[in-house]
């Protein structure tokens, strides 16, 4: 048994293998639902009402999966350039307790300077902070070879022990009776309602202009065309001029900040400060998400509303049906190993001799 | 084993072979018989069906249709274990053996079963000094494979063959790594063995040692065996008419001037970090206008050589001089300066297969002139891109088909054209300073070989220095104004072409010095 390439990409094909994956991974959800002894239509149309069934379950998909998008595009920029960050969970927690720094404390004040300065300020340290954490991991790979999937990795314990640290001390809040929580966000920098008496923000805007950029800059710009030549062929790009080390430690960067500016919305437009579990793993899902899009930043924001709403309507039929929440990850790991076979399929076909 | 089987029986017949890979065959319904005593010639271009047909053989495929007899019984069809026990033996064309181990410990690996705790060394020494002293292929058992040439290594490779008793050998173009000289050895070792009535076939695209080793000479010819001929009264041009399927032309000659040195390498040393990529004081000048060779057996330097003539490492010691400025390790300048680089590797380093063509196109330019203020400037790109596939005759799918879809010939053809191009607008209005070729007909058909070689001498007609680094001695001696032989990171002194033969080559190439001649 082998896989053979095939000749030429087949259109049809290309369109319905995400068709296919997805009927599998709720086949593959429909058994274990049914294992649980719950009725399995009923939980599926449970699932998809609590997601997409109204403006409020909207409403509350659309909040999950703005920093969805984000992690989503730091895995997918980097990822282009054959660069693992696995860290942007850490780079989150960075960039949110950056924002935090810069936007609470001084009493909540923010150093007493105008919003208009403060908040573009908060908004960059945030993604300086992301950017930092990748410093370290991008040079260590193109100087020494370090695996920066180790590293980006290993950062991220490194990274949350910090901010616990940070809770418990110099930037806790002592209104919080006792909680490892941080001071709060200035009133005056909080993200805007983008649809009033929900929790939707003006975060989802910032996310998906980003997605939008990247996407651009990926397809039109030289820089994007480094990162997709490096990605695609290192050696073949060194011996054309590409600057691959250049390349990699910018694209590195880059996906660190825009992790760190999650965190920073999310702190922005949700939280109002920092918390130990403000992430379900926004970072490590957000690698689920880059690669159910295939990589592609516009992907990214469709992979991230559906995976928002299979987490926000599983949370919605736990409560009506007696089937664990823990089906979202069910359902959000097979449609990525799904995809990923998919993807494959249309590539390649199986021979049995 | 025992010789009295009727020496006119065939020891292996194929009949109606075919293999199919998705919509391509590979093999077409081709039968073959090979008689006892005989050294049959597969010849044919790349891609033409020969290792196909031989991977069935000797069980890493299964054919579609068709069966194979060996010795009057059917051979079991895909168990490489079956033909080896058939006596079908197989010498890869690179080395398989296990540098860090004897040259007995290679040759039994594999023969004894793994669970008996005692290896019988013994016995298999015994056994081997007396397969080798039969067969008369001296080699010491106790050698390290490591330390042995690449010459010594094929012998090893035949003896583990002969050392399973084998009765029918397959070689893979077994003299693409050889000297003239270590081949001419290995030819009277083939002879001595179908003397004692082995069968060989002889897997090979060169048309010369075809002519000269084989006793008979089977074609084929995208995937179908288009004629089996005596070797005796066959002709090189009817050879090569039969594997491309039409007459070949050479390439056409042109008067050139040769001007000032363009390119100079001082006493350049690169230390070894691994093995074949050492550079010891090589010294040689590169003039405007003619065709300059580097001829050597590969891994003696020429990956390290041709990387510092691409901008892709620096030298530890001496230096690199083009047109009187010291260039550094960096591949831009050197295309800035105009040098035309076309790399040994066409698809892992010469291309990005997973990039559109119009993008490969443009990948050594793609800053200036093909974008301004950091954004692409698309349209001017693709314009080039469309000029370029049509003037060098780039077939096998428009400019947005991913590059690893081309065929090497007409991947060659796009590399050749990027580089001889040097991105201006309109394909043909740049003149290289300097073209450094690597292996650049390697692995191609004959008639891609004749478009690369028709380049190489155009260009140098209109002024380029070309140097030109290659294994293929026939392509240097047609090609090139001056030789000189690398071997262990050290080169010769260049001489004109008609300074050199076939025969000084062979002892410049296994590293012997040379008689002082003008």
């Amino acid at each position: 048994m082998r896989l053979e390439a095939r000749d030429r990409l087949s259109r049809p094909m290309l369109v319905a293998a995400p068709f296919a994956a997805l009927a599998f991974t709720f086949a593959v959800a429909a058994l274990f639902v049914a294992w649980a002894g719950a009725p399995v239509g009923r939980t599926v149309a449970l699932i998809f009402d609590g997601g997409f069934g109204s403006r409020f379950a909207w409403s509350e998909t659309l909040t999950r999966a703005t920093p969805l998008v984000l992690t989503g595009l730091a895995a997918a920029i980097s990822f282009r350039a054959h660069l693992y960050n696995i860290g942007a969970e850490g780079q989150l927690y960075a960039g949110a307790l950056a924002a935090v720094a810069v936007g609470g404390l001084h009493g909540g004040t923010g150093f007493e300077l105008p919003a208009v300065v403060l908040f573009p300020a908060m908004l960059g340290c945030a993604m300086a902070a992301g950017a930092a954490l990748m410093a370290l991991p991008a040079l260590a790979k193109t100087r020494f070879g370090v695996d920066e999937v180790v590293t980006t990795l290993l950062l991220n314990f490194i990274v949350l022990l910090f901010v616990s640290m940070m809770l418990d001390g110099p930037m806790k809040d002592p209104a919080a009776m006792g909680w490892p929580q941080s001071v709060t966000l200035a009133g005056d920098l909080e993200l805007d309602k983008l649809v009033p008496r929900t929790r939707v923000h003006t975060g989802l805007l910032y996310a998906l202009a980003l997605a939008v950029i990247a996407w651009v800059a990926l397809r039109a710009t030289t820089f994007g065309f480094e990162v997709r030549a490096v990605g695609a062929n290192a050696r073949a790009a060194r011996f054309a001029g590409v600057p691959v080390e250049r390349t990699l430690v910018l694209v590195a960067l880059a996906s660190g900040a825009v992790a760190g500016l999650a965190g920073a919305i999310e702190v922005a437009g949700r939280t109002g400060y920092v918390t130990l579990d403000m992430s379900p793993g926004y970072g490590y899902t957000g690698i689920v998400i880059a690669m159910l899009a295939g990589l592609n930043p516009l992907g990214v924001v469709a992979a991230a509303v559906f995976v928002a709403g299979v987490l926000v309507g599983a949370d919605s039929m736990s409560r009506a049906v007696a089937v664990p929440t823990y089906i979202a990850d069910v359902i959000v790991a097979v449609a990525l190993l799904a995809m990923l076979v998919a993807n494959q399929a249309t590539r390649y076909r199986l021979r049995w001799r | 084993m025992s010789p009295n089987v009727d020496p006119r029986a065939p020891v292996l017949r194929l009949a109606g072979i075919t293999k199919r890979f998705g919509a391509l065959v590979a093999n077409d319904a081709i039968s073959l018989e090979l008689s006892a005593g005989e050294i049959l010639a597969l010849l044919g271009e790349n891609g033409a069906g020969k290792s196909t047909l031989v991977s069935i053989l000797f069980g890493h495929y299964v054919a579609d249709e068709g069966s194979i007899e060996a010795f009057g019984a059917p051979l079991v069809p895909g168990d490489p274990a079956a033909a080896l026990a058939a006596g079908i033996g197989m010498v890869h064309q690179h080395s398989t053996l296990a540098d860090n181990l004897s040259v007995l410990d290679n040759v039994m690996l594999g023969t004894e079963p793994l669970w008996r705790p005692l290896s019988s060394r013994r016995a298999g020494r015994a056994r081997l000094v007396d397969t080798a002293k039969r067969f008369g292929l001296g080699v010491d058992p106790d050698a390290r494979v490591a330390t042995l040439s690449v010459g010594e290594r094929q012998r090893v490779e035949i003896l583990k063959a002969l050392y399973r008793e084998a009765r029918v050998l397959i070689l893979d173009e077994p003299t693409a790594v050889l000297t003239p000289q270590e081949s001419e050895a290995l030819f009277s070792t083939l002879r001595g063995l179908t003397a004692q009535g082995l069968a060989v076939i002889f897997i090979s695209h060169k048309l010369d040692e075809v002519l000269r080793v084989s006793d008979r000479i089977a074609v084929l010819r995208a995937g179908r065996l288009v004629d089996s001929r005596l070797a005796a009264g066959a002709t090189k041009a009817g050879l090569a008419e039969a594997m491309v399927g039409r007459a070949v032309p050479p390439p056409v000659p042109r008067p050139h001037t040769v001007g000032d040195v363009v390119l100079h390498v001082d006493r350049v040393h690169v230390g070894a970090e691994r093995a074949g990529a050492r550079l010891d004081a090589v010294s040689f000048s590169l003039r405007a206008g003619e065709i300059f060779a580097i001829a050597g057996v590969s891994g003696n330097g020429q990956a390290a050589l041709v990387e510092l003539l691409c901008g892709l490492r620096a030298a530890d010691a001496g230096r690199v001089t083009l047109a009187g400025r010291i260039m550094p390790a960096d591949p831009r300048e050197w295309l800035r300066a105009g040098v035309a680089r076309i790399p040994e590797d066409r698809r892992e380093v010469g291309a990005i297969g997973d990039l559109p063509l119009w993008e490969n196109a443009i990948a050594e330019r793609y800053r200036r002139p093909y974008a301004s203020l950091g954004v692409v400037r698309r349209a001017a790109a693709r314009t080039f891109a469309r000029k370029l596939v049509e003037r060098y005759d780039v077939r096998g799918g428009g400019i947005d088909t991913p590059a690893r879809l081309l065929s090497g010939g007409n991947l060659q053809k796009l590399i050749l054209g990027r580089a001889l191009s040097g991105g201006a607008p309109r394909p043909g209005e740049f003149v290289p300073l300097a073209v450094v070729a690597s292996q650049p007909t390697w692995g191609l058909d004959i008639g891609a070989v004749g478009y690369v070689h028709q380049q190489l001498l155009d260009a140098s007609a209109r002024g380029a220095a070309v140097l030109l680094v290659s294994e293929d001695l026939d392509e240097i001696l047609a090609l090139a104004d001056r030789i000189a032989v690398i071997h262990a990171g050290r080169l010769t002194a260049a001489r004109p072409t008609k300074a050199w033969t076939l025969a000084t080559l062979g002892l410049a190439m296994a590293g012997e010095a040379l008689p002082d001649a003008a």
